[in-house]
């Protein structure tokens, strides 16, 4: 039985055409095979939050998604979202908030920050800390990292007013 | 200036755009290999045979190695040689390195190492600290005891007593990014290591001794970790030295990282704790006399058990002047993980002890947790005293048997702090404590190891705390709030931090830099500290750069390299920035001079008086940039490259005696803190957090501000939600982020108020800045004692709470405090 499936998708918006062993990771396939490793291995079963990153615009866990999943579909990762300039903003308050320590689960968070402020979410620091609560931050205390979120929604949201 | 800006961590812009490279990104050779271990099923017994031909067959691998198949030493131990990289015949505990599989996937190495069978006679393990006191299972021989005063009168004496015992669990690091490491064959059988690691110096040792080298023929890099918090101070070894060995054994390169669960269940962890307490004092709240008896939890192999343990003894007065105080610490080996170093390094497990003894005896007098406690603090610094008093005074000098500080020969490990078995089997240790030491030297302000403290903070900064978060208005609004509410019940509670800096292994205080000034001005900076996040690289690039007057963008902050700085301690200890910042100020500030001295001449200026400021160098009349004046002095030969050092100042400790000042200085916190729980449930909620912290005058009052924040949140984490289970067969069940619950965003405080202590260090430390990477670690302890105060609220009794204070905890603690 063939093991492998030929899948086509859009990454970071180009089009990419692979063969893929059926059970591989979208995770792996991105970080092995597209070289693509800004989306991070945390704890390879959906709890962390690392490896987070943006499918058909819905934050998805790529440890819990099959490469053959995302036929079809258009992914996302950190590295797409800093060349688009979809991050700029969330990036810049990250640095200036000193939102990051180690980093591992920058990407990730950025990814779940993106649909937040994407989606009109707003600067409420409780409806912000629900919608990343399943990104995990060893280091900061996530205290600086609502802060930061919280900056974007805020002037956004006074950018459309 | 550039030192005291709060700038961004170094590589925030990598981060942000997914281009930082931890190693498991690194981009890797064609044929390269891949590791798994196979690992033990069963925690105690002895290997009768192995059938490994179904790994051996299992598609993609191309070798399994057994202890038998390796070279040289079979040991990644940072002590005493008693941590084999693959069991050699015997099983210490469930999850223990077994076998070593070498495939071309890292899918294909893990999915044969699950074929291996392994045939044991399964022995009982001794899994608890009342089976291995049993048993007599132990590091060292017999109890390490230190004091001042005759505990035993005093308790005696007291007014009023009390006794009880309490439980601290252990910790799972959970840095983000698991264990890994890389290495590379080179020409002539030399081998670059590129590892997630705090020691880097480490690894290269005991890579070294697998394959049979000298130091100088192992290369070790680490550009950063994904965390490290004490959990790749020594976990990293097995999985380099594997690497190394695998490379050596194939001639490829060969790469290896844990999987979640594996990474759980091989690596130690904080140590648990049984505390047994027995406490005197009068009704005004002093307390007289203090006897702590420590069951430290050391797992099976040493590690770094030994220097936890005596940092847990360290820290058992905390911010106290008790006038006899007694501790008594088992270290016991048992059949599970090797508990090793994490943030606190045992300094937590000391403090919350008498933390929770503070609160008990506040309780049954019915007075404030605070003001029992500011009755017994240390007595305040003098206002604007000499730095540090020098350090002849204090100590007697070492006994001829002294060898603290130092190893014996034939078993040195000079790059560790797990320090050696300096008194097992003796009893040696016993000899020197109890209530027969002499009275320890100094005045009174004297902590129970004879170090006087001459720095104390904590006074003023709780007045101020006090003030900032409104504790007295609170501590009412909530008793009355508690007094109408009957299913939900608040605590509120203050701790106080008083945490000491250094390596308690006095060796280790030293730290080298290595500075290039290159002819267009640019500056490479290397050194031997590691970035796991904290901010290091950053801090040491702002000292560097201030000495020269430039901005940081001035300087380029490369990978920790033991090929450029050599003989390096562990980041840990909280001592990467005032090592380092040192040692790299020295290598800036001899070049510094030697440009001072080349340029002054030709603008008939003296040297002294040659500036270094806003981009530029001042020789007399003239101003030039910075680049030109290395321009100028690369033309006059001028060397513009040094190698700086810097070793601590004035520690002397003897650890046999537990009489010295193993630390060059305290730094301090405090906190407040509210919670809310449910006593039906037991659920619980943080709602409020107020930090007040000494980080002397701050190198970077973000990045310290961020460790505060981040240490807190931990403390926290371990304390209240972070639950290790192990069953009967010494199986941790709780091997992943889906059963093992670290704090979530929606678990830390809602409101949290976090302001830095505006003073200076009083030691002539780094511009004058502190320490900041463990001590707000303990200022989660008062998330802890709110939840006690809030238990409390519920009875006339004492809810006698252990940690983890998880929901079944708090609720057992609960029912304890209604009677």
């Amino acid at each position: 039985m063939d093991k492998t499936r030929e899948i086509t998708l859009t990454v970071n918006g180009e089009s990419v055409t692979a063969r893929v062993p059926v059970r591989m990771n979208l995770v792996d396939f991105l970080r092995n095979e597209l070289e693509l490793t800004g989306s991070h291995v945390g704890c390879e079963h959906g709890v962390c939050g690392a490896c987070t990153l943006l499918m058909d615009g819905r934050t998805t866990r790529a440890c819990l998604t099959l490469a053959v999943q995302a036929d079809g579909a258009e992914v996302v990762t950190v590295e797409g979202l800093a060349a688009s300039g979809r991050s700029a903003a969330l990036a810049r308050a990250f640095t200036e908030r000193n939102a990051l320590q180690c980093g591992f689960c920058t990407p990730g968070m950025l990814a779940s920050a993106v649909t937040w402020v994407e989606g009109g979410g707003s600067a409420e620091r409780d409806a912000i800390r629900a919608h990343i609560s399943g990104n995990y931050c060893r280091c900061t205390g996530y205290q600086s990292i609502v802060d930061a979120i919280a900056d974007v929604a805020g002037s956004k949201a006074e950018d459309a007013a | 200036m550039t030192v005291a800006k709060p700038l961004p961590h170094d590589a925030a812009a990598l981060h942000v755009t997914g281009q930082a490279r931890y190693v498991d990104d690194i981009p890797l050779p064609a044929d390269t290999v891949h590791l798994a271990f196979g690992l033990s099923q069963i925690a105690r017994g002895r290997i009768t045979g192995m059938d490994l031909s179904a790994v051996r067959a299992a598609p993609g691998v191309i070798a399994v190695m057994t202890a038998d198949d390796l070279p040289f030493a079979n040991d990644v131990s940072p002590s005493i040689h008693d941590e084999p990289l693959l069991a050699d015949g015997t099983i210490h505990h469930a999850g223990q390195p077994v076998f070593l599989v070498i495939a071309e996937s890292h899918l294909a190495a893990r999915a044969a190492a699950r074929l291996g069978v392994v045939a044991c006679d399964e022995e009982t393990p001794i899994l608890t600290v009342e089976e291995a006191l049993a048993a007599d299972s132990r590091f060292e021989g017999g109890p390490v005891i230190w004091a001042k005063g005759d505990v035993e009168a005093a308790l005696a004496s007291a007014p009023e007593r009390l006794s009880g015992t309490l439980r601290l669990g252990g910790q799972e690091h959970f840095y983000l990014e698991g264990q890994a490491a890389l290495a590379l064959p080179q020409e002539g059988g030399d081998m670059h290591v590129v590892s997630s690691t705090q020691h880097p110096t480490e690894i290269q040792h005991k890579v070294a001794e697998a394959l049979g080298l000298p130091m100088h023929a192992v290369r070790v890099e680490c550009r950063r970790m994904g965390g490290g918090f004490g959990g790749k101070e020594s976990q990293g070894n097995a999985l380099a030295v594997a690497c190394a060995v695998a490379a050596r054994a194939t001639g490829r390169p060969a790469k290896m990282r844990y999987d979640r669960d594996d990474d759980f269940i091989v690596t130690g962890k904080r140590h648990d704790f049984r505390i047994d307490y027995r406490a005197g004092f009068d009704r005004e709240g002093r307390v007289h006399a203090l006897d702590f008896t420590q069951l430290c939890r050391c797992g099976w192999a040493q590690d770094l058990s030994l220097a936890v343990a005596d940092r847990a003894m360290l820290h058992s007065d905390n911010a106290y002047r008790i006038g006899a105080l007694r501790v008594a610490s088992h270290r016991l080996k048992t059949n599970t993980q090797s508990a090793t170093a994490f943030r606190g390094f045992g300094g937590p497990q000391g403090m919350a002890g008498v933390e929770a003894v503070m609160d008990r005896i506040a309780r049954h007098l019915g007075m404030d947790g605070v003001a029992l406690r500011r009755r017994n603090f240390y007595e305040a610094a003098r206002a604007r005293g000499p730095s540090a008093p020098s350090g002849e005074s204090r100590g007697a000098p070492p006994s001829p048997e002294d060898v603290s500080g130092r190893k014996k020969q034939g078993e040195a490990d000079l790059t560790s702090r797990g320090a050696t078995k300096i008194s097992s089997g003796t009893g040696a240790a016993q000899r020197f404590g109890g209530a027969h030491s002499p009275p320890p030297p100094g005045g009174a302000n004297v902590t129970h190891y004879g170090m006087e403290v001459t720095d104390f903070e904590l006074h003023a900064m709780t007045d101020r705390l006090l003030e900032t978060s409104d504790y007295a208005a609170r501590r009412t609004a909530i008793a009355d709030w508690n007094a109408g509410s009957p299913v939900l019940k608040r605590g509120l509670a203050y701790a106080p931090v008083k945490f000491g800096i250094s390596f308690t292994l006095t060796h280790l205080n030293q730290a080298g830099a290595l500075v290039h000034v290159y002819q267009d001005g640019s500056i490479h900076l290397n050194h031997g500290g590691t970035e796991m996040g904290q901010g290091l690289f950053q801090k040491v690039a702002q000292v560097t750069a201030e000495r020269f007057g430039l901005p940081v963008e001035s300087v380029k902050i490369t990978a920790t390299d033991t090929a450029k700085v050599p003989n390096t301690s562990a980041t840990a200890a909280s001592s990467g920035s005032d090592l380092n910042g040192m040692a790299a100020q020295n290598a800036a500030d001899q070049i510094r001079d030697r440009m001072a001295a080349c340029l002054a001449p030709l603008y008939q200026a003296e040297p002294a008086a040659v500036r270094f400021e806003d981009g530029e160098v001042v020789v007399g009349e003239e101003r030039m940039p910075f680049a030109e004046a290395a321009r100028i002095c690369y033309m006059n030969r001028v060397s513009l490259s040094a190698a700086g050092y810097y070793r601590t100042p004035e520690i002397t400790w003897d650890r046999l005696r537990g009489q010295g000042r193993p630390f060059y200085y305290f730094a301090y916190g405090c906190a407040v803190t509210e919670v809310v729980i449910d006593t039906l449930t037991g659920e619980n909620r943080i709602l409020r957090a107020d930090i007040l912290h000494d980080c002397g005058r701050s190198l970077n009052p973000a990045l310290d501000r961020g460790q505060i924040e981040g240490g807190y949140v931990q403390g926290a984490g371990w304390l209240t939600t972070e639950e290790l289970v192990w069953d009967a067969k010494g199986r941790l069940r709780t091997h992943a982020p889906s059963t093992y619950k670290i704090p979530a965003c929606s678990d830390r405080p809602q409101v949290f108020e976090v302001a830095l202590w505006d003073g200076e260090n009083r030691s002539e430390t780094v511009y004058r800045s502190k320490a900041v990477g463990e001590p707000p670690f303990m200022l989660g302890i008062s998330a802890w004692l709110a939840l006690a105060d809030a238990c409390a609220a519920c009875g006339p009794h004492d809810p006698m709470l252990n940690a983890p204070a998880t929901a079944e905890e708090v609720l057992a603690a609960v029912g304890r405090a209604r009677g």
